[in-house]
């Protein structure tokens, strides 16, 4: 087996969406880590994205940062596309990009609601097909659900939630449609996890901290140790699963 | 995880000697445990070549002095229980539920969820004090969705999850997490009782979207992923290992 610091991905070939910050930081730079060459999206921020690309290039790592809205279903293709261009094949898709606009429900407006299903799950739909086209047996897709995606413990998320209940059912209904070509598909479910979008300090984190078992939030990291083992070798019989990291807040 | 403690019940087949074959190579201290000395003896033997520190110690887990035992011996030869593996289990007697009997519900919920019970009662009561550890329950994917002529199978697994909820809910303060994994069609001496047949078993292999059944091994490397350091925000979690049975 492997450990933090084995090579368990040398020689293959990752996508990641939203790559540049919080959760997808981390799951780019674990994976090419452990040996992937690396290939993310990101919307804004490109020193941020410029910064993960010069960090995995320290560690001897490969990577390459992509704008491209996940919104934007052109933008995706082209994204996967350039991937599998530059490094010649496609192993895995991590489909990170995600977002929420807390508010109460009816206080949400069409244009927010349209944002939330338009990446959450129209983004998923279309970087799915794109890097389908390329992968083989033994590929790996691995969407970043939520925890909410299975239960809600507080108000103020619900078009989040409905998209990440899609997600969940996608990845099963995805899981036995193509399973018998040796590529899984499962779908890691955070719960609170302290980065710019949900810090960790601060009202809002009160009663997320306190729904855990835990009782505090999760490491961006921890997260992505969960997406390296799911897109290794010795997960190789897990597909269609839902992977909770929630420090107990569904139990 | 090299200098971890590791107890698991049930070593001496299938998963369980899977697993802790996986741990040995890792370089774990291990304990394990059965009912037949010999295979005991055999399995340890295995471990040693392997460069592990083992010992195995007779327990049948619906005996609770039997668990206490378990336990007691393992902090007598290592001093702490960093991991447990409560992987005894049996398929009971396989068939309609109106031909089951109070002796078979008996001896499979004995063995499947007293044991699991009795199990986590005295790791807990070592691993709390200690405030680190972790254990995994193993149960199934029948654990969440049944099948004709697995009632009291069904209901054994379906109770070891709750068990492993409630126990990560009250370990998690002392920092002790709790997982199960819920294995589909593995191949092991307990699917071909459970099928029966060649058809039969055949017949569940289809069912399953990877078109395959899973190898112990592949049950034992997701123990070990939540036995160690990867896995420190996970807890009261079931993990699926099953070709994607459950999707």
């Amino acid at each position: 087996m492997s450990n933090n610091n084995g090579q368990n991905l040398a020689g293959k070939v990752a996508v990641i969406t939203g790559g540049s910050r919080g959760i997808g930081a981390a799951i780019t730079k674990r994976l090419a880590a452990d040996g992937a060459s690396v290939a993310f999206t990101y919307t804004k921020g490109g020193d941020a994205a410029v910064s993960v690309v010069k960090e995995i290039e320290r560690g001897g790592g490969k990577a390459i940062a992509i704008q491209a809205d996940a919104a934007d279903a052109a933008a995706v293709k082209a994204a996967v596309e350039k991937a599998v261009a530059t490094y010649g094949r496609l192993d895995v898709l991590v489909n990170n990009a995600g977002t929420a606009i807390p508010k109460p429900f009816e206080e949400a407006t069409l244009e927010e609601i349209d944002r939330v299903i338009d990446i959450n799950i129209r983004g998923v739909y279309v970087a799915t097909q794109a890097a389908l086209k390329h992968m083989k047996s033994g590929g790996r897709i691995i969407m970043i659900g939520s925890a909410v995606g299975e239960r809600v413990a507080a108000p103020g998320l619900v078009p989040y939630a409905g998209t990440k209940g899609a997600v969940k059912m996608f990845t099963q209904a995805l899981a036995r449609e193509i399973g018998s070509r040796g590529i899984t598909v499962n779908n890691v479910q955070p719960g609170p996890i302290d980065t710019d979008l949900n810090p960790a300090t601060g009202d809002w984190a009160v009663p997320q901290k306190a729904a855990t078992a835990l009782n505090r939030y999760g490491r961006p990291e921890e997260i992505a140790a969960m997406v390296a083992f799911v897109a290794g070798p010795e997960a190789s019989y897990i597909t269609g699963a839902n992977l909770t990291v929630d420090g107990g807040m569904n139990a | 995880m090299n200098t971890k403690v590791v107890l698991i019940t049930g070593a001496l087949t299938g998963i369980g000697r899977a697993t802790a074959l996986a741990f040995a190579k890792e370089g774990a201290r291990l304990i394990v445990s059965g009912r037949r000395d010999e295979a005991g003896a055999k399995l340890v033997g295995e471990l040693r070549e392997l460069g592990a520190e083992a010992e195995y110690v007779r327990a049948d887990v619906s005996i609770e002095e039997d668990v206490r035992n378990l336990v007691a011996q393992t902090i007598k030869r290592f001093g702490r229980i960093d991991v447990a593996v409560n992987n005894a289990g049996t398929e009971g007697k396989p068939g309609p539920l109106i031909d089951q009997t109070v002796e078979s519900y008996t001896m499979t919920f004995d063995t499947n969820v007293l044991g699991t019970f009795l199990g986590l009662k005295h790791e807990l009561k070592v691993m709390i004090p200690q405030r680190a550890g972790t254990i995994i329950n193993v149960s199934s994917t029948l654990g969440q969705k049944t099948a004709p002529g697995a009632s009291i199978y069904a209901a054994t697994k379906h109770a070891v999850e709750g068990l492993t909820k409630t126990a990560a809910l009250e370990a998690a303060s002392a920092n002790v997490r709790v997982n199960a994994v819920a294995p589909g069609p593995i191949e092991t001496g307990m699917l071909d009782r459970f099928t029966g047949s060649a058809e039969k078993k055949a017949g569940l292999i289809a069912s399953v979207p990877l078109k395959r059944m899973g190898r112990p091994e592949e049950v034992a490397q997701t123990i070990l992923f939540l036995a160690s350091d990867r896995a420190p925000f996970i807890t009261g979690q079931i993990l699926g290992i099953d070709g994607g049975k459950m999707a």
